[in-house]
Formats: structure tokens, C-alpha cells, sequence
């Protein structure tokens, strides 16, 4: 798709497809612990019920971060659906990520500042791992473009099945499942009430579950890259499967520390990432 | 050329004048007037020669050669004479000042170099740095004047030493000026020298028991770098295949007959930019007073280091030495990033952060392909105003809440909202997209994916915990305790504001114009060096406008429209005391929330993290030195 | 049209109970009741919660959380109060330290007497309560939106 036209429609059709997703979450785990779950389209009457509250912050500055949030995870998206760099995609995702983390720092409260805290060890975790996955597919491919990265018919998969896995460890960081889901959650797990959206409520509490529904979109748009080659159908197919992988994860485990999780990825993004670079890098160029 | 000789005499003069101005408002006044006329004649050159090829100017003078050498043993001397307050570990340093002084006497008096008939120079980098150089040092020294007033009047057991302060101030740079435009390296080194002198000076300000010794262990680590550096000129001088010490010819021999004088004078520039293993004595230097830190050590001096060992990118490019000095900046980039996170001290997160930033630099050099001397570069302009504006800020921060603690910041997006305005856009500018931190490191992860991915790896790890403690920052930053107010008094005086606001501008335009930067400053060097510029792919050029002008409108857009909303208290468990910051506790007494940030002590050890990161380097150094003898 | 019929969120505060009201709400989220089907989510936090389920009695040390809890909720909001403490005290109403029922702090919209309540009194008055949240937020439409400062 080209560029502003694959942007235009993932603006108009990620919440969508997001809210979906997330619908499709909650039945999956509903039905995994023997009950019936919500109707398919609860999370958007769970976004239209937030929008309906009375705003209510404890700072002033809240609803600009969360604003703020939103667009730079919409900028994100979008520069990844128009075909663009993958690497300013990574970044632009970073400087919404961030507002996030200053809505949560800003009421000076303690289990949003824990949260806080918390999410910004799990980027910590995540980041060499994204960074090395896209390097991965920039020495396949040939580009940083996802444009090209896209139409590239050998198999990402073929090559990069290590970055592949290590790729799913972070994405479970990135999608806020457990075992790494330390700054929030969906689901009830009230360890630190609710983390990083604790002192969120109402219209703004809304826009971060949408602005949510864009990045999981996102995310799951970049393990799409590694089905790419199999064709539209099998490759969206292939994507889901991860997601349901993903959710069945989620389930099994409790959540862990911080400490394990940034150990953990680290160890993941060296083992798993470094050395499939290396190996792509000399099968590619010669040399090393 | 001229300009060239104004840029250089002119701050020596200034610094004469300084040296004997007792009165505040005159010196205010020539501080002022100087900083203009130096930006100025930085602004005049650059616009002379941007764009343009390198221009030489021949000067037919050996008795600027003898003068020169002459001031090494005035230096040489002056530093001796100060040596007599060291302590016993610290005795190599009067040692290696007197071997230096011999080695560079050898060299001058016994080799018949070719003779260096264009001395002076001006190309694009070297342009790029005299900006650096005119503007964010001139606007440092005109925030001194406000910063030193006030570090007078909070310290007042501290000797008021201005007048040898702002001469030592300007005096550094000439130096400065000296070391980016020399084409000999005789000049280059007296001049380095000089900004070594001011260093030590500098650092030792307060004469305090702690400044002293940060000074000699600056001092000491600079020495060893530059006894590297006169080892070069001796060799240049009299063991080298085609004796010269034309810095510019050298570079153009490429690695067959410059790798030698490449290597030592990069151990130099290593040492002065405080690469492991030498990182201690920038983190020491942070006892000095902040336009200190500022220009010596985040902005100006260190770039000097880097400058040179980026000058020498075209000799190391695909050897296994310019490998060796790659690893090593990449090593300092991690070590120093992961040893960032544990600091609660502003000054020394800055200081690491800078020591990390310039191991980037240093790495992008020992690649030594186009793109990642475009990347170095770019480093260099975005590194030196964002660390300039944050240091400038802290200072600022500092003298009106008495702290340079990070934990003391909190809610200064309330308390005082211009200074934490600065801060953020500082902070920003280090590390978030669209600003030139991240413009540049992202180049550097294309040269460095292109050219040795273990040096990609190396960054993808260290650009994590950089994320985590500048963030963290902004946040504490932004973290409003309820029923904060507006602090009144301590205003920020007309200097300070000057300074500040221009470095924040800068930061902003320097982003949104650094296609223009680079095309019409950094390519022409590349080309003239590699052949091959690189060009800026414009629909990720347009996408980052596009960034950067949604982070000026959006926040304009709410100062218009703040929305209404109802205010609530935060979530205590529901035990809050009113509308305080205060909850109940289980003995039912009132306790103030006191929040603090992560800094992962028992996870990160600053010390086993520098202690491994020097053996490392200091392994690799040996590997690199061993890798050029045989 | 209001969605807080469809997505009707949770908190649950046990002020002095002796639980066994709490262990018949949590058996609602059970798989034998299952809320989440009407869209029931049990957040702990007052801030994104529409439905205060209160158990237990009002004491000295639970007098002013349960009132910022209230307060800490936007609106609009509905408080269930659960079983016969939560309601007039119960048994304990007579005790020194306790001051009756949930109602001489924050006003209760619905309640549900048992001791303990069974789930599916529970989910009938929750069931209830959406008709007065859907009736509040009518209201709170026409009302013009302003800024007060709460405790």
C-alpha cells in the first residue's frame, strides 16, 4: 500500500481493529478460566462509558501527556503502515511511550509513580531487542523501509527465526501481558492498583485504551514483517496465531519482577538477537 | 584568515583585560562585548567558508614555531610549579610533564620535518567546531558572570578569584580556537596544552581539598594523553617515512603512512575526551563551578579530544586498530550509560551521559566510513548545545534550591516553570525523537549496522538505560505535589536567561534545520575526504517536522485550551489528609508522601561497572598499540 | 444513548466486614456467576470505577476512607451497599465504635440486605443500580460541565 493512503487507513482502522482484538482477549481468557467471557465489542463500550464520565484529573498537565500519548502512537503507526523507516518508527513509539510515563509521574502519586518506574525499566528491557530486530531485518532486506522490508520474498522467518523469538519475548513486555506486565494491566491483577493509569480516569482513561488499541496494532503489524513473504492471507493468519500465543502466556503466568524481566530480555536480546545479527550479517556481507 | 588570527587573539587579549578588571560592571560589560564580537567572528567565518572547500594560509614564520614551543616550556614549568601541591600517588604527573617537555624539545629541535607551510586552516568541521566554539562558549561565559555572582554569595568561605576565573576563561578559548584551526601539529599541541592548563585551573577553583586533587587527577590523565601526543610529533619529526607535521596532509596519506601519529594523538583526544580507562577525571571535574562543566567539560575541551580522533576517521577506516578504537567508544558508551542510571547527583549523570556521547563519537570515528564521520559530527553540534543548555540549567537550578540533587527537583514544572521548561527541552534534546541526539544516533546505528554490528549491538544496549535516566528525570521534573506553588523570588537574572534562551532555541532550530546543516556544512567535508557525501532521505526529514512541530503546537495548543476539569486528590488507599500530600497512616498519624526514583543500586554497580569497563579499554589500548607494532 | 449500562465497572471496599459479604462478591466473578458477561470488571480503583460495592459498617478508622473513596470517583457513580452491616450496621450496630450503616457517610443508592448477601441478590442490585447510574448521568448531561474541588 503506498505510503499516505496504508497511513489514512490504519488511522481510520486500527481502534477497530484494536478494540476487536481486544474483545477477542477477553473471551479467549474468559473461556480459558471456564467462563463465558463479555460480548466481543465490550472494550468499546468500555471507551464510550469513560468518554461519558465527568473529566476528573489531579493535575493539569495529565490530559496534555495523555494527548500527547495518543498522537505520538498514532504517528508511530502510521509512519510503519505508510511503508516508512522502521527504525523512526521504533523512535516515534518511544516519544509516545514516554508521555505516558510523565501522565503517570505527574500527580506525584505512589502506585502511578511505581508504575512509572516500572514501565520505564520494562523499555529498558525491550529496547536493545527492537533495535536488533530491526537492524535483522535491515541486513536481510536490504532496507530500514517497510515498504521494501514487506516485499521482500525470500522469508524474514527463514533467516532471523532466533531475533523471531527473541522479538516474542519483548512483545509480551509490549503488549502488557504477563509474566511482564509490571506497570499495568488489564486484567485484575491489582498489585499496584492500577499502575501506571491509576490516577487516570474518565475521557483521558479512554484515550490511553485506544491509544493502546493503535499500538497493539502497530506491534502486531511488525511480527507480520516475519509472515510477510507467505502472502496476505496466511501471513494475518499467522499473526494472529501469535496473538493467541500470546493470550494463552498471559494466562499461565503470574507476573514477575522487574529485575528478572530486564535480566531476562537482556539476556534474550544477546543470545537470541546478537548472535542471529551476526550470523545474517556474515551470511549477507562476507564478513563479520 | 584574519578572522582566523582574531578568533585566536582576540579572547587573549580579553583575557588580559580580565586578568586585571577587579570591577564587576566593567567586567560585565567586556564579558559581554567579547562573547558578541567572538560569535560574531565565528558567525562571519562560517558564512566566509561553509559550503566551500578547505581553505589553507600559508604564514612564513619559524619564529612562531620557536615562540610556540617556547610556551610549552612556560606551560610545562607553570604546571611544575603548581605540582608542588600534589600528594604521593600523584607524583607521575611532574615526571611525565618534564618527559613530555623533553620528548616535544627532541622532536622540534632535532627533526627536520618538512616544513608546515599553511599552518593555519579552515573546512567545514573545523568550522562547524569554531561555531561550537563562538556561540555556546561565548554564551557560557556570559552566564558565568551571573552564575559566579551568586556561587560568591552562597559560598562565602570560598576565595573570590574572579579575575583570574574569567581570564582563565577566555584564555581557554583562544586555546580552543588554536587546537580546531591548526594545520601543524606543533600548534595544535601547544594549544592543547593550553586548554589542559586552563582545566587544571579551572577545576581547582575553589582551592578546596576535593578540587585540588580533581584537579591533579585531571591533570595527570590529560599529561598521560598528551605525552601520546608529543611521542607522535617526535615521530612525525624524525622516524617517519616522509617526516611532516601537516595534520591535513597526514590525514590525506591514509592508514599506510598515518596509522602511527593517528593512533598516538587519538590515545591523546581519548584521554582528553575521557574515554575509559581515563573516565574518572570528568567525573571528578564536576566539583568545579558549572560554566566550568559546561564548556570545559561537556561542550568545548572534550569536543577537542573527539575532534581530533574524528580529524584521523579516513586513516582508521577498515583497519583493525580504528576496530580497536571503535570497540573502545562503544565500550565507554555502554559502561557510561549503565553507570548513569545509579546517579541521583544531576552533574554526574551529566557527566556520564557526556563520557557516553562522546565513546559514540570516538566509535563512529574508528569506523571511519562517510556515514559515520556524518554521524560523529552531527553528534558533536547536537551534544555540545543540549549538554551545554543542561548543564547551564542545573547551574541555575542549583542556586535556587540550594541542590544539584535530582530528587530535589520535584515539581519544578510548578515551582519554577522557565527553568524546568529549559530542563525538559534539554532533556528532550538528548534523547527523544525528533531532536538532533536522536537524528544523530540514529545514524550512527545505520553506519555502524553497515560497517561492524557488534558496535550496532553495543548501542542498541547502551541507548536502553539512557532512555530510562533521562526519563526519569522529566519525570521527577514534572511530579507535582499537591498545592505546589509558584516559588517567588530568585529570578533569573538577564544573563542567565540570555544564555538559556538562546541554547534552548538553538536546540529546537538545529533540529528543525539539520538537513540544511548538513548539506551545506558536513557534506562538503565528507566529499572532500571520501569523495561521497551522504545525503538525508527527505520523507523521513519531512515526518521529523512534522514531529517536532506537533511537540511546539500541541503544548501551545493546551496553554490556550487547558480544558475543564474537575480536580481530585490522588489515590491513597483512601487514607489522604485533606487535599495535602499527606495520608493517614496505620497509627493514625499524618505522613507526607515522599516519592523516589529507581536508582538500581544493587543492581548496577557504578564502581564494578567502571572498574570492568578501564580493564576492557585498557585490554583494548593494549591490543590496538600491539596491533600497530607488528 | 449511555454505555454505563454495557460497561458497568466495579470497586469493591470492605469497610469493617467480617468478609463473609466480600467472599459472596468475589464468588460473582466467579465462572458459576461470571459478571464480566454484563461487561462487570472489578477495578480497584475508585478513579475508573462506576459502582461502589460497600460491605461492612462504618467505623472510627474507616469513616473518612470510605468518604474519599466516594469522592475519589467520578461521576456519575452509584454506591451498592452489600449486606446488613453495610445497610444499618447489622449486628454490630449497637457496638461503640461502629456508626451504623454506609449511609451516615456517603449516600447509598441500592441496597442489599442478607447476612451474608447471596451473589445473586448481589447481581440484582448491581442490576438495579445501572438503572439510577443511566437516571445520574441523564442528569449530569443537562448540567454544565465545571471544575469543584473534592477531598
Amino acid at each position: 500500500m503506498s505510503g499516505p493512503v496504508g497511513a489514512l487507513i490504519y488511522v481510520l482502522l486500527a481502534p477497530l481493529v484494536g478494540g476487536m482484538l481486544g474483545g477477542i482477549d477477553r473471551i479467549v481468557s474468559a473461556r480459558m478460566q471456564s467462563r463465558m467471557g463479555p460480548p466481543v465489542l465490550q472494550p468499546f463500550y468500555d471507551v464510550l462509558k469513560l468518554l461519558g464520565k465527568r473529566p476528573t484529573v489531579v493535575n493539569h498537565f495529565q490530559n496534555f501527556y495523555v494527548t500527547c500519548f495518543l498522537v505520538f502512537i498514532i504517528v508511530t503507526g502510521a509512519i510503519f503502515f505508510g511503508g516508512g523507516d522502521i527504525l523512526l518508527a521504533i523512535f516515534a513509539l518511544t516519544v509516545g511511550a514516554i508521555f505516558l510515563v510523565l501522565a503517570a509521574y505527574a500527580p506525584n502519586s505512589p502506585y502511578s509513580n511505581i508504575g512509572a518506574e516500572r514501565e520505564l525499566l520494562q523499555m529498558m528491557a525491550y529496547e536493545p531487542m527492537l533495535l536488533i530486530t530491526a537492524m535483522g531485518m535491515y541486513v536481510v532486506a536490504g532496507s530500514f523501509n517497510v515498504r521494501d522490508i514487506v516485499r521482500f520474498r525470500e522469508g524474514l522467518l527463514g533467516y532471523l527465526p532466533a531475533i523471531f523469538l527473541g522479538f516474542l519475548f519483548v512483545l509480551t513486555i509490549k503488549l502488557r501481558k504477563s509474566p511482564f506486565d509490571l506497570s499495568m494491566s488489564h486484567h485484575a491483577h491489582q498489585e499496584l492498583v492500577k499502575g501506571l493509569t491509576t490516577e487516570l480516569s474518565g475521557p483521558s482513561l479512554a484515550v490511553v485504551e485506544v491509544a493502546h488499541w493503535y499500538e497493539n496494532v502497530f506491534l502486531l503489524g511488525f511480527v507480520y514483517l516475519f509472515f510477510a513473504w507467505l502472502g496476505p492471507v496466511i501471513a494475518v493468519a499467522a499473526t494472529f496465531a501469535v496473538y493467541l500465543f500470546e493470550m494463552l502466556i498471559d494466562n499461565v503466568y503470574a507476573r514477575l519482577t522487574w529485575k528478572f524481566t530486564v535480566r531476562v530480555s537482556w539476556l534474550a536480546a544477546g543470545l537470541l538477537g546478537g548472535v542471529n545479527l551476526l550470523l545474517v550479517f556474515y551470511m549477507f556481507r562476507g564478513r563479520l | 584568515m584574519h578572522t582566523i588570527g582574531f578568533l585566536v587573539l582576540f579572547p587573549l587579549i580579553a583575557a588580559l583585560v580580565l586578568a586585571f578588571m577587579g570591577n564587576q560592571v566593567l567586567r560585565t560589560v567586556v564579558v559581554r562585548v567579547s562573547a558578541v564580537l567572538i560569535a560574531v567572528a565565528s558567525v562571519w567565518l562560517a558564512w566566509r567558508h561553509l559550503g566551500g572547500p578547505a581553505a589553507f594560509f600559508a604564514l612564513e614564520c619559524h619564529l612562531l614555531d620557536r615562540a610556540l614551543l617556547a610556551g610549552d616550556v612556560v606551560i610545562a614549568a607553570f604546571l611544575l610549579y603548581r605540582c608542588r601541591g600534589i600528594v604521593g600517588k600523584e607524583a607521575y604527573i611532574p615526571v611525565l610533564i618534564v618527559v613530555q617537555l623533553a620528548v616535544t624539545a627532541f622532536a622540534e629541535l632535532g627533526g627536520h620535518p618538512a616544513p608546515v607551510k599553511a599552518p593555519l586552516y579552515v573546512d567545514g568541521f573545523s568550522v562547524i567546531m569554531g561555531l561550537i566554539i563562538g556561540i555556546v562558549g561565548s554564551l557560557i561565559c556570559v552566564y558565568a558572570l551571573a552564575y559566579m555572582r551568586d556561587y560568591h554569595e552562597h559560598h562565602d568561605d570560598i576565595a573570590d578569584h574572579r579575575r583570574s576565573f574569567f581570564f582563565t576563561l577566555f584564555l581557554f578559548l583562544s586555546g580552543m580556537f588554536g587546537v580546531v584551526f591548526s594545520n601543524n601539529l606543533a600548534w595544535m599541541f601547544f594549544f592543547w596544552e593550553v586548554t589542559t592548563l586552563c582545566s587544571f585551573l579551572l577545576i581547582g577553583y575553589s582551592r578546596s581539598e576535593e578540587a585540588v586533587r580533581n584537579a591533579f587527577l585531571a591533570l595527570g590523565m590529560n599529561t598521560v594523553g598528551s605525552l601520546g601526543f608529543a611521542v607522535a610529533i617526535l615521530y612525525q619529526s624524525r622516524f617517519a617515512a616522509a617526516p611532516s607535521l601537516d595534520l591535513n596532509g597526514l590525514v590525506a596519506l591514509g592508514p599506510a603512512a598515518a596509522l602511527v601519529p593517528a593512533v598516538l594523538i587519538s590515545f591523546a583526544g581519548m584521554a582528553k575526551s575521557a574515554q575509559l580507562p581515563f573516565s574518572s577525571w570528568l567525573l571528578g571535574a564536576m566539583v568545579a563551578p558549572t560554566p566550568v562543566s559546561a564548556l570545559l567539560h561537556s561542550s568545548t575541551m572534550v569536543k577537542a579530544g573527539v575532534f581530533v580522533v574524528v580529524k584521523f576517521a579516513p586513516v582508521f577506516r577498515g583497519t583493525t586498530v580504528g576496530l580497536g578504537v571503535a570497540m573502545i567508544g562503544g565500550l565507554t558508551f555502554l559502561m557510561a550509560s549503565l553507570a548513569a542510571v545509579t546517579q541521583s547527583n544531576a552533574k554526574r549523570v551529566l557527566a556520564y551521559s557526556t563520557v557516553a556521547n562522546l565513546g559514540l563519537v570516538v566509535a563512529c570515528a574508528g569506523v571511519g566510513t562517510a556515514e559515520a564521520v556524518w554521524a560523529a559530527i552531527l553528534l558533536v553540534i547536537f551534544h555540545a548545545v543540549a549538554k551545554g543548555l543542561l548543564f547551564l540549567s542545573v547551574g541555575s537550578i542549583e542556586h535556587r534550591i540550594g541542590s544539584r540533587d535530582i530528587e530535589d527537583m520535584e515539581g519544578l514544572i510548578v515551582t519554577r516553570r522557565g527553568l524546568a521548561l529549559v530542563v525538559v527541552i534539554g532533556i528532550c534534546g538528548m534523547f527523544l525523537a525528533p531532536f538532533g541526539m536522536l537524528i544523530s544516533k540514529w545514524t550512527c546505528l545505520k553506519a555502524f549496522v553497515d560497517a561492524t554490528p557488534v558496535l550496532a549491538i553495543l548501542l542498541a544496549y547502551g541507548s536502553a538505560p539512557t532512555i530510562f535516566f533521562w526519563s526519569k528525570w522529566m519525570g521527577k521534573v514534572v511530579s507535582v505535589p499537591s498545592g505546589s506553588q509558584r516559588s517567588a523570588g530568585g529570578a533569573l537574572s538577564g544573563d542567565e536567561w540570555a544564555a538559556l534562551g538562546v541554547l534552548a532555541t538553538v536546540t529546537v532550530l538545529t533540529t528543525a534545520l539539520f538537513p540544511v546543516i548538513s548539506s551545506s556544512a558536513i557534506d562538503p567535508y565528507l566529499r572532500s575526504l571520501f569523495g561521497q557525501g551522504v545525503s538525508v532521505y527527505g520523507a523521513n526529514v519531512a515526518i521529523m517536522l512534522v514531529m517536532l512541530g506537533l511537540l511546539v503546537l500541541i503544548p501551545v495548543a493546551f496553554l490556550f485550551h487547558p480544558g475543564k476539569s474537575a480536580l481530585t486528590t490522588s489515590y491513597l488507599s483512601g487514607a489522604n489528609v485533606g487535599l495535602s500530600t499527606a495520608f493517614t497512616d496505620s497509627m493514625r498519624r499524618p505522613q507526607v508522601v515522599s516519592l523516589r526514583n529507581y536508582y538500581l543500586a544493587g543492581f548496577f554497580s557504578e564502581a564494578a561497572i567502571m572498574k570492568w569497563g578501564a580493564i576492557i579499554a585498557f585490554a583494548l589500548i593494549l591490543g590496538s598499540f600491539a596491533g600497530l607494532v607488528l | 444513548m449511555s454505555f454505563l449500562k454495557k460497561s458497568p465497572w466495579v470497586m469493591h471496599y470492605d469497610a469493617s466486614s467480617c468478609n463473609g459479604c466480600d467472599i459472596e462478591v468475589l464468588a460473582c466473578l466467579t465462572p458459576v456467576y461470571d459478571v464480566e458477561r454484563f461487561g462487570i470488571v472489578n477495578t480497584g480503583n475508585p478513579k475508573h470505577a462506576d459502582i461502589l460495592l460497600i460491605t461492612g459498617g462504618v467505623n472510627e478508622q474507616n469513616m473518612n476512607v470510605v468518604r474519599t473513596i466516594y469522592d475519589q470517583m467520578t461521576d456519575p457513580k452509584v454506591v451498592v451497599a452489600i449486606g446488613a452491616c453495610a445497610g444499618s450496621g447489622g449486628i454490630f450496630r449497637e457496638c461503640y465504635n461502629v456508626h451504623r450503616g454506609v449511609e451516615s457517610v456517603i449516600p447509598v443508592d441500592v441496597y442489599v440486605p442478607g447476612c451474608a448477601a447471596r451473589p445473586e441478590a448481589i447481581i440484582d442490585a448491581v442490576v438495579r443500580g445501572l438503572g439510577v447510574l443511566e437516571e445520574k448521568a441523564e442528569r449530569m448531561k443537562k448540567e454544565p460541565r465545571g471544575g469543584k474541588v473534592k477531598a
